[in-house]
């Protein structure tokens, strides 16, 4: 392998070496040198295979449209694959794979595919893998997957971190060419906030592949940094959106070979810009002719970046195509620099010729060779002996941000191209993107942009360059080259030739996007930056109609791909949504608790103590304790709202379905709040501490739907009501004592007297603690015991609970969990959103009565009462018991008519809750069941689908324990 | 992606921080026929151009906010307070 590194010139550190290696070789570079030019530097011209045909592949260019040069890099967690060579920056110890190929790059048995092309031509996909239709998962789809492929991704951790971060600004200007450049020094030098944002690596654009525009890129870099404009080189502007914000994925860190745990590996920007510049530039067209894709054909502008930017020659002899002037200029750098000129093959009009390669008119017939190039034939002219090309087909204005929002693409007959609308809110196109060519011509355009862009926001600014004229003449595409019939590549990345187009045309998929869909052109990783242009070409030639009328398929959002790391930034893992702690956590945690995942909470689910070897163990004592003695549940997760206003009354009234404007103070009410169809939302008790003020709980799931529904309905639907509400969840550690023996154990902590005559069933008001702190009693039960909530600041939550455990001591108080809870209330018949979930009105869970006839209005009244929600027959609420008690009952079995078939016909509804009762000693569930209100005591079966049981059962009334509430008033 | 909404108490905000609920509709009357009440909760118009909406800042000042803008341009007319110009 010889090198192709010239002795001197780039923009190399060539003081240091940079070890890397590509498929397990050793290789090195210098810093500067991107993966694709030191690959090159060491005569490494294949890179890939192709994704169908697996045919070698080199580097088409020197940035970010490269369809062919993919690569697998890094290693273990940090491996990426489908990274482009031409934009990964060498880095020590980097290590390249290459892909698509088995078992080597060099011997690809997968390029077998090349014989059986002609089952792979347009439509394939929908053509061969149609039927039949078993096969699908079974053969096609592991074959396509197999063989025509990309690198896989890894499944190990990702180790880096990312973030996100928002920039405002006057002027983004977008690309650090030479009109991006000048857009931005005109805008800074007016005083503007400015934000200049590059894919590079080094700002610059094409002056960087031009040694005799360096000394004023550093002198404009220079005066940038001065004014304090943020550079962000290594950032790609992906996205335009509403707003003028744009999206950006700044690579802070990949080119380094030890990432700093202190700096995010990527940063994701969103830029909310007052005006924006887009100054991206312009993609250099391929030729499209018989082996265009063999490894040493590329762009003339890709040639003249790898020569200039890391002093890398092309090949021993390299032939130009150019249709413009491009080649032209090209041709005299190679020259003046000693390397060989095979020929210069215009194909179209270019300035005069003096140097030293023949100047051939005609067009290029057939490239010839396998992994590396050997020569070019000129259609009806000489075979070229050569081992590089650089081909220049003239340039597509970059215009894929610019019609993100909308704007469909124009064609201009004046510059041969597709341009956006040069004028849109927010954004203005300048330089090579708005079809221009020449530093100085762009140089003038970005400055004259800016100034405009300025202006429209009421800054006044001076451009920093004047305009110059331009220094060629667009070229119009050229499309399909040559009448050979071989392979002629439009689309490298997705192996789309010439014929394939032609066919789609043929079997009438000529419209631009169909033939996207049909032939796959223009998809994938690239979406055709380079083929797109070609491809329409064809189209328009084979429909016989101009490229303007085939027109581009549409340009959205992401202009290159973005990591899933930059998206997803720091919510990743257990960071992906917050962990909502109790103030009890810790009392919980000490007392040994097995927490439970509720929403974004952890609940203390039960308490195992020494010697229980099952979650039902711990369960069942808990729930004896609290029947016989006492017990003591978190419940700090309810949803806990403060509402005050002198209209607070009428407010609730209007927001639950019974009545709330005559509850006395000092009391606790249960509410029911329904949707406006009717149906129950949620529920809770809601407490009147003052004529003014209400103290609501909602349930723990719905504590934040709630607070917006009381939000909706106070500044939406009645702001004329003097109310105010505010979330006081995290304010309060709450905690419910339930037992027998609670009152006497409250009563040694609470300087108030708790006796049934004082302090009865739904008393509720403000106490003092022993000790001094005031805290929130509520004498309300969910447990069906003798029961009360306290409140108390958050923070002497876990004070007031360990107070409680001891003061309950003598008789033996527990603590106990969220599963306990939901024994002891499926026991006592009360229900959850197991019960409460959307489908169901007051009336089907026994709680018609509480609907208030009297109120003119309230949310929900007026669709309640409509024939379907009041219809006997309806789901309602029962409980159910097995008939056999060593038989457990299963939450989601349904309900059949003895002797009826397991049929959707028959169904006649399902388990809600199960439980197994310790009291009862059996298992017991709660069920909405065809008019069940009324079926108590009959025999059904229970059919358990999943387990195939079918178990007899009865329906029973759905409260199982204390039905006349004498403990609850006890 | 991103695109910002100008709330009137917060000034322009990322679009991530509110919560849409749909079309703005006037409650009907406490009396109102129940036709006119299913036709409130269940009838919407789903327009290509301009059209109200309640969206609340959520993640924000938490007020409820009528933002008028289009469906087609995604243009943002107007954000005002869902309890302005009311009794
Ligand atoms: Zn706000």
């Amino acid at each position: 392998m010889t090198s192709h590194r010239l002795p001197t010139g780039g923009r190399l550190d060539r003081s240091r070496r940079v070890e890397f290696s590509f498929d397990g070789k050793a290789l090195h570079g210098h810093p500067g040198d991107t993966l694709a030019s030191a690959l090159l530097a060491n005569g490494q011209r294949l890179m890939a295979r192709s994704f169908k045909y697996h045919r070698p592949r080199g580097v088409i260019t020197a940035g970010s449209a490269e369809p062919n040069a993919l690569m697998t890099i890094g290693r273990e967690g940090r491996t990426e694959p489908n990274t482009r060579a031409t934009m990964a920056e060498l880095y020590q110890w980097l290590e390249a794979n290459s892909q698509n190929r088995w078992p080597s790059l060099d011997q690809d048995i997968g390029a077998l595919n090349g014989l059986l092309s002609r089952f792979l031509g347009a439509g394939f996909y929908y053509k061969t893998f149609m039927w039949p239709a078993s096969f699908w998962e079974k053969v096609y789809e592991p074959i396509i997957r197999r063989a025509a492929g990309l690198g896989r991704a890894t499944t190990l951790q990702d180790p880096d971190r990312y973030e996100k971060t928002w920039a405002h600004c006057d002027l983004l200007v977008i690309g650090g060419g030479a009109a991006g450049l000048a857009a931005a020094l005109t805008a800074a030098r007016a005083g503007a906030s400015v934000v200049l944002a590059d894919e590079g690596m080094e700002l610059g654009g094409g002056m960087l592949s031009d040694p005799a525009s360096w000394p004023q890129l550093a002198e404009i870099l220079a005066e940038l940094a001065t004014l304090g404009v943020r550079l962000l080189p290594r950032t790609t502007v992906f996205g335009w959106y509403d707003g003028n914000v744009f999206g950006a994925v700044e690579r802070v860190q990949k080119h380094l070979a030890v990432p700093s745990p202190d700096a995010p590996i990527e940063r994701l920007w969103r830029i909310a810009a007052r005006q924006a510049v887009l100054a991206s530039g312009a993609e250099e067209r391929p030729m499209v002719f018989a082996g265009n894709d063999i490894p040493g054909i590329m762009t003339a502008s890709a040639t003249a970046s790898y020569l200039h930017r890391q002093a890398v020659a092309p090949g021993k002899r390299t032939a130009i195509l150019t249709q413009g002037p491009a080649g032209f200029t090209l041709a005299a750098q190679m020259e003046a620099l000693g390397l060989e000129v095979a020929a210069l093959v215009s194909l179209g009009n270019g300035p005069a010729w003096q140097g030293k390669a023949p100047l051939i008119r005609g067009i290029p017939g057939k490239a010839i060779g396998g992994k590396s190039l050997k020569s070019l034939q000129i259609e009806g002219g000489p075979r070229i002996e050569a081992d590089a090309i650089a081909m220049s087909g003239g340039f597509s204005p970059v215009i894929h941000l610019a019609c993100h929002r909308g704007a469909r693409p124009v064609w201009s007959d004046a510059r041969h191209a597709f341009l956006a609308p040069s004028e849109q809110d927010g954004l203005l196109i300048a330089g090579a993107a708005a079809g221009l060519s020449g530093h100085a011509a762009c140089l003038g355009d970005g400055a004259a942009r800016a100034a405009a862009a300025l202006a429209r926001i009421g800054l006044r600014a001076e451009p920093a360059f004047g305009p110059a004229p331009e220094d060629a003449v667009a070229q119009a595409p050229l499309g399909e080259l040559g009448k050979t019939k071989a392979k002629k590549f439009v689309d490298y990345q997705n192996d789309v030739h010439a014929k394939d187009l032609t066919l789609a045309a043929a079997e009438g998929y000529a419209d631009a996007e169909l033939a996207k869909r049909y032939t796959t052109s223009g998809m994938a990783t690239d979406q055709g930056k380079l083929g797109n242009i070609n491809a329409a070409a064809i189209l328009a030639k084979a429909r016989g109609t101009t490229i303007a009328a085939v027109g581009l398929t549409t340009f959205r959002p992401f202009y290159t791909p973005v990591s899933f790391g930059a998206l997803a930034g720091t919510s990743r893992g257990h960071d992906f949504q917050p962990t909502r702690l109790s103030p009890l956590h810790g009392w919980a945690k000490t007392l040994g608790a097995e927490f439970v995942e509720t929403g974004l909470w952890l609940r203390s689910a039960w308490f195992p103590r020494a010697g229980e070897t099952g979650w039902r163990q711990s369960v069942d004592r808990e729930v004896l304790t609290v029947r016989r003695a006492a017990g003591l549940c978190d419940v700090s997760t309810l949803g806990k709202i403060e509402i005050f206003g002198t209209d607070a009354a009428e407010f609730l009234n209007r927001i639950y379905c019974n009545g709330f404007a005559k509850l006395p103070v000092g009391r606790a009410r249960y509410g029911l709040m329904l949707r406006e169809d009717g149906f129950i939302y949620d529920d809770g008790t809601t407490s009147r501490l003052a004529t003014d003020h209400f103290y609501m709980t909602t349930t723990t799931a719905l504590a934040a739907g709630v607070m917006t529904h009381l939000e909706f309905c106070a500044q939406a639907l009645w702001p004329d009501l003097d109310v105010r509400i505010a979330s006081a969840t995290d304010q309060w550690a709450q905690m419910a004592i339930a037992g027998p023996m609670a009152r006497q154990i409250l009563q040694r902590i609470v300087e108030a007297d708790l006796s049934n005559e004082a302090f009865p069933f739904m008393a509720a008001r403000e106490v003092p603690l022993k000790g001094g702190i005031m805290g929130r009693l509520f004498r309300i039960s969910f447990s069906g015991e003798l029961a009360y909530e306290l409140a108390v600041p958050a923070g002497y939550g876990e004070a007031v609970a360990d107070a409680i455990m001891a003061a309950g001591a003598p008789e033996g108080i527990c603590a106990y969990g969220a599963e306990a809870l939901a024994v002891l209330r499926i026991e006592k018949g009360h229900v959850t959103h197991a019960e409460i979930n959307g489908t169901v009105v007051p009336a089907d869970l026994g709680m018609g009565k509480m609907v208030s006839p009297v109120k003119p209005d309230f949310i929900g009244k007026h669709l309640l009462h409509r024939e379907g929600l009041t219809d006997p027959q309806r789901p309602q609420l029962v409980g159910v018991v097995p008939l056999d008690p060593a038989t457990p009952l299963r939450t989601g079995s349904h309900v059949l008519a003895k002797g009826a078939a397991a049929t959707l016909e028959n169904d006649q509804g399902y388990l809600t809750s199960t439980a197994h009762s310790p009291h009862l000693g059996h298992s017991i569930a709660l069920a909405l069941v065809a008019g069940g209100s009324q079926r108590h005591g009959e025999e059904v079966v229970v059919w358990d689908g999943l387990n195939d049981a079918a178990i007899p059962a009865r329906l029973t009334s759905p409260v199982f324990i204390d039905p006349k509430n004498e403990k609850l008033h006890a | 992606m991103a695109s910002l909404i100008p709330c009137p108490h917060c000034g322009p905000r990322p679009k991530e921080e509110f919560t849409v609920r749909g079309a703005v509709l006037p409650r009907p009357a406490a009396d109102a026929p129940v036709e006119e009440w299913q036709a409130h909760v269940y009838l919407r118009e789903n327009p290509r151009g301009d059209y109200a909406e309640h969206w609340h800042h959520s993640g924000g000042c938490r007020r409820w906010l009528v933002v008028k803008r289009n469906t087609a341009t995604h243009a943002v007319h107007s954000v005002t307070d869902a309890a302005e110009g009311r009794p």
